[in-house]
C-alpha cells in the first residue's frame, strides 16, 4: 500500500512539475517575443542590408570596399586597441578603488559610491568637453604646469590617443566599479580571516582567497566596459581630434558618403562578428585559466 | 468641459459628438475637429509634435551661422508672411536621408551646402524646387540648382593666429604648406571637401587646371601626397565650423583651413585670427526640402520670401557670407566696408577658385575614401 501510494504521489508530483515548468515557460514568452523583435530581427535585417549595394541589388560591394581601402582595417585595429586599453586602464584604476570601497564601513562606502555615481549621472557630452577644456594646449592643466615651470612647452594631452583614453576611461569607470563592488561586498570576510588564522600573510590571503572570489565581478565589469567602448562615438570624436577614428565614426560618415544603409551595415556586421569572435576566444582562455588555478 | 486629465476624452464621448453633429450643420464639424484634435493632443501629450498649417520647421548648422540666419532671415521672413518658424540644428544631409527613408517628419526644410543637396537630389530624397515661385532672376549665375536655392556664398580660407605670425601669416596655400617658413601646428578638415584643392594650389597649379588634374588618379594622389608631407604638423582634423572657430579662439593650432565667416565671428569675440581671400575657395549654401515634406508648398513660398535682398543684407551683418541676390549690394543695403569684406565681392572673388560641384558629384566617394586612408596612416 505504502509503495503504491508513494508511486502515485510521485506521478502527481511529476505532473505538477511539468505543469509548473510549462507555466514558467509561458511567463518567459513576452520576453522571448521582445528579444526576437528587438534583437534577432534587427540584427538579421542588418546582415541582410549589408549585402545590398548602392543600386539596390544584392552585392558584396560593401565588403570588397573594406578590402580595397586600408583605412577600414586600420579603423578596426584602432577601435579594438582603444577599447582594450580603456578596459585595461579601468581595471587598473577601478580594482584597487573598488577593493578599498568594499573594505570601508557601509556609511563611508556609500559616500565613496556617490563620488562614483555623480559623474556617471552627468551628461557624457559635458564630461567630454570638460576634459577638452582642462587638457587642451592652453587649457587649465597646461597653464598650471607652465606657471609652475614644470614644463617649458605645453604637453599634447588631447586631440590624440592619450586624450581619448583619458576621457573614455573616466566615462567607463563606473561600469566596471558597480558590478565589481556588488561582487566584492558579497564575499564573506570570514574566508579571508580564516586564511589569516591559518597563517597566510595579508597579501597571500588576498591573492589566494579574495582575488579569485572577485573574478566573476571583475570579468563582468571588464566585459561591459570593453563592449561599450567598441561602439563609442562622441568621446573619441571630440578628444581624438580626428587622429583617432573608431568604427562608429566611420559608420556615420559612410551613411553620409554613400547614401546607403549597406555601406554602414557592413561595418556594423564586421564589428559584431569580430567582437563575438574575440569574446568567444576570451571565454575559452578564461575558463582554461580558471581550471588551471583550481588544479 | 475642462478635462481633468488627458484621458477624460474617451472614445464614446467623441463618437456621440460626431453623431450629433452629423445631423446638424457643417459649421459644428469644425468644432468637433477641434475637440478631436484637442483630445488627440492630450492623449499623445508626449512624442507627438503639434503640427500647424502655418508653421515651418527649419534646421540648420547652429552656432554663429544659424544665429545670423535666425535674426536676419528666418524670423523676419516668417513674420512678413504671418507664419511661425521653428528652428533646430541637424547633422547634415545624412539626417535628411535618415528622416526621409524612415518616413519620419521632423522638419520641413533645411539649410545645406550645395554639394550635399546635389548628392541628396541624385539619391531622390529631396523635392525639386519650383523656380516659378522662387525668383532667382537677380541671383549670381550658378548659385541655384534643382534641389538647392542658394542663399549665401562662403569661402574656405587659410586662417592664422595673429599672436603667432602677426600680420605675416600664410597669404597663399603655398605658405600654408610651407612648414619651414611658417613653423607651427595646423588643422585641416576631417572630410575631403575643399581640402585637396588647397594642396594643388600650393603646388602651383593654376586655378583653371585644379579640377582637371584632380580628375586623374595621379592628380588625386599628388594632392594627397602633398597633405601627407605636412601631416606631422596637422594637430587636429576638424569636423565642424564651430570646432575650427574654437580651435583658433583657444590657440590650439596656429593655422587652419575653414570658413571665413566663422573666423570673422571669432575675431569679433576677441580671437587672434586673420585670413586672406587670396587663399579662398568659394562655395555656396542654400535651402532644400526633404522628399514628402508635409509643408512643401508653404516651404516653397517661404524660400521665395527668404531670397529677398533685404534679408540677405541683414544676414551679412551677423556673419560675413556674401549674398547670392545681387540686389542686396544695391541701394546701400550693405555698407561699403562690409561689402568689401564679403567673399563674393568682385575684388575678393577674382582671387578665388570656385568649388566644382560637378567634380564632387563624380569623385566624392573615391576622394573621401582616399582621404580617410591618408588620415588613418
Amino acid at each position: 500500500m505504502a509503495t503504491v501510494g508513494a508511486h502515485l504521489n510521485e506521478e502527481a508530483l511529476k505532473r505538477l512539475d511539468r505543469q509548473e515548468r510549462f507555466n514558467l515557460f509561458g511567463l518567459t514568452l513576452p520576453y522571448l517575443g521582445l528579444v526576437s523583435i528587438l534583437i534577432i530581427i534587427p540584427i538579421g535585417w542588418l546582415f541582410y542590408m549589408s549585402f545590398i549595394g548602392r543600386d539596390g541589388t544584392l552585392s558584396f560591394e560593401n565588403y570588397t570596399r573594406m578590402l580595397d581601402s586600408k583605412a577600414y582595417i586600420r579603423i578596426f585595429i584602432t577601435t579594438f586597441k582603444i577599447s582594450f586599453l580603456t578596459t585595461l586602464i579601468c581595471a587598473l584604476i577601478g580594482y584597487p578603488l573598488t577593493y578599498f570601497m568594499s573594505q570601508l564601513p557601509k556609511k563611508w562606502a556609500g559616500i565613496c559610491m556617490i563620488g562614483v555615481l555623480i559623474p556617471f549621472w552627468t551628461s557624457l557630452l559635458v564630461r567630454t568637453y570638460a576634459w577638452l577644456v582642462l587638457l587642451q594646449k592652453k587649457g587649465l592643466l597646461n597653464n598650471l604646469l607652465l606657471d609652475f615651470q614644470i614644463i617649458a612647452e605645453p604637453i599634447k594631452f588631447v586631440h590624440n590617443t592619450s586624450g581619448t583614453l583619458i576621457g573614455m576611461a573616466h566615462i567607463m569607470l563606473p561600469f566596471l566599479i558597480l558590478p565589481l563592488y556588488a561582487n566584492m561586498r558579497s564575499i564573506d570576510k570570514d574566508c579571508v580571516r580564516a586564511a589569516a588564522s591559518l597563517g597566510a600573510t595579508p597579501s597571500r590571503a588576498f591573492w589566494t582567497v579574495f582575488f579569485p572570489l572577485s573574478i566573476p565581478g571583475l570579468l563582468a565589469g571588464l566585459l561591459i566596459v570593453f563592449v561599450l567602448c567598441l561602439g563609442f562615438y562622441v568621446t573619441p570624436a571630440v578628444l581624438g581630434g580626428g587622429r583617432v577614428i573608431m568604427a562608429a565614426m566611420k559608420i556615420s560618415s559612410n551613411i553620409e558618403l554613400y547614401f546607403s544603409w549597406g555601406a554602414a551595415s557592413a561595418l556594423g556586421v564586421v564589428l559584431l562578428v569580430v567582437t563575438m569572435a574575440i569574446l568567444f576566444i576570451a571565454s575559452r582562455l578564461v575558463s582554461i585559466d580558471q581550471i588551471s588555478t583550481r588544479g | 468641459m475642462e478635462p481633468k486629465n488627458s484621458f477624460d476624452f474617451d472614445g464614446s464621448c467623441v463618437n456621440a459628438d460626431i453623431v450629433e453633429v452629423l445631423n446638424v450643420k457643417g459649421e459644428k464639424m469644425k468644432k468637433v475637429k477641434q475637440i478631436l484634435s484637442l483630445a488627440l493632443m492630450g492623449v499623445l501629450a508626449f512624442g507627438a509634435s503639434a503640427y500647424a498649417e502655418d508653421s515651418i520647421r527649419i534646421v540648420s548648422w547652429g552656432g554663429a551661422y544659424q544665429k545670423g540666419q535666425s535674426i536676419g532671415i528666418f524670423q523676419p521672413a516668417a513674420k512678413a508672411m504671418g507664419i511661425t518658424v521653428k528652428e533646430d540644428t541637424y547633422g547634415g544631409i545624412s539626417d535628411v536621408k535618415l528622416m526621409v527613408k524612415s518616413g519620419g517628419d521632423k522638419f520641413d526644410m533645411f539649410s545645406s551646402g550645395a554639394g550635399s543637396c546635389a548628392s541628396g537630389g541624385a539619391e531622390g530624397i529631396l523635392e525639386k524646387l519650383d523656380y516659378s515661385i522662387i525668383d532667382v532672376s537677380n541671383h549670381i549665375p550658378g548659385t541655384w540648382s534643382d534641389y538647392c536655392a542658394g542663399a549665401d556664398i562662403f569661402s574656405v580660407v587659410a586662417a592664422w593666429n595673429t599672436d603667432t605670425y602677426g600680420d605675416n601669416g600664410p597669404r597663399s596655400w603655398a605658405d600654408f604648406y610651407d612648414v619651414e617658413k611658417f613653423p607651427g601646428t595646423r588643422a585641416m578638415r576631417s572630410k575631403v571637401d575643399a581640402q585637396l584643392e588647397t594642396a594643388l594650389l600650393a603646388d602651383g597649379v593654376p586655378m583653371s587646371e585644379v579640377y582637371n588634374i584632380l580628375s586623374t588618379e595621379e592628380g588625386m594622389d599628388r594632392a594627397l601626397d602633398k597633405i601627407r608631407s605636412i601631416k606631422d604638423h596637422i594637430a587636429v582634423w576638424w569636423t565642424s565650423g564651430a570646432m575650427h572657430a574654437q580651435l583658433m579662439k583657444d590657440g590650439e593650432v596656429d593655422m587652419t583651413t575653414g570658413w571665413n565667416g566663422r573666423f570673422d565671428v571669432a575675431k569679433r569675440d576677441g580671437a587672434k585670427v586673420a585670413y586672406d581671400y587670396k587663399t579662398g575657395i568659394m562655395d555656396w549654401e542654400g535651402y532644400g526640402i526633404p522628399k514628402g515634406a508635409k509643408n512643401k508648398d508653404l516651404g516653397m513660398k517661404y524660400i521665395a520670401e527668404m531670397m529677398k535682398p533685404e534679408y540677405m543684407a541683414e544676414f551679412v551683418k551677423h556673419i560675413t557670407y556674401g549674398p547670392t541676390n545681387t540686389k542686396a549690394y544695391e541701394g546701400g543695403l550693405i555698407s561699403d566696408a562690409l561689402a568689401r569684406s564679403l567673399p563674393s565681392h568682385p575684388d575678393n572673388a577674382k582671387h578665388q577658385l570656385l568649388l566644382s560641384q560637378d567634380w564632387y558629384a563624380k569623385y566624392r566617394t573615391i576622394a573621401a575614401e582616399k582621404y580617410t586612408e591618408m588620415m588613418t596612416e
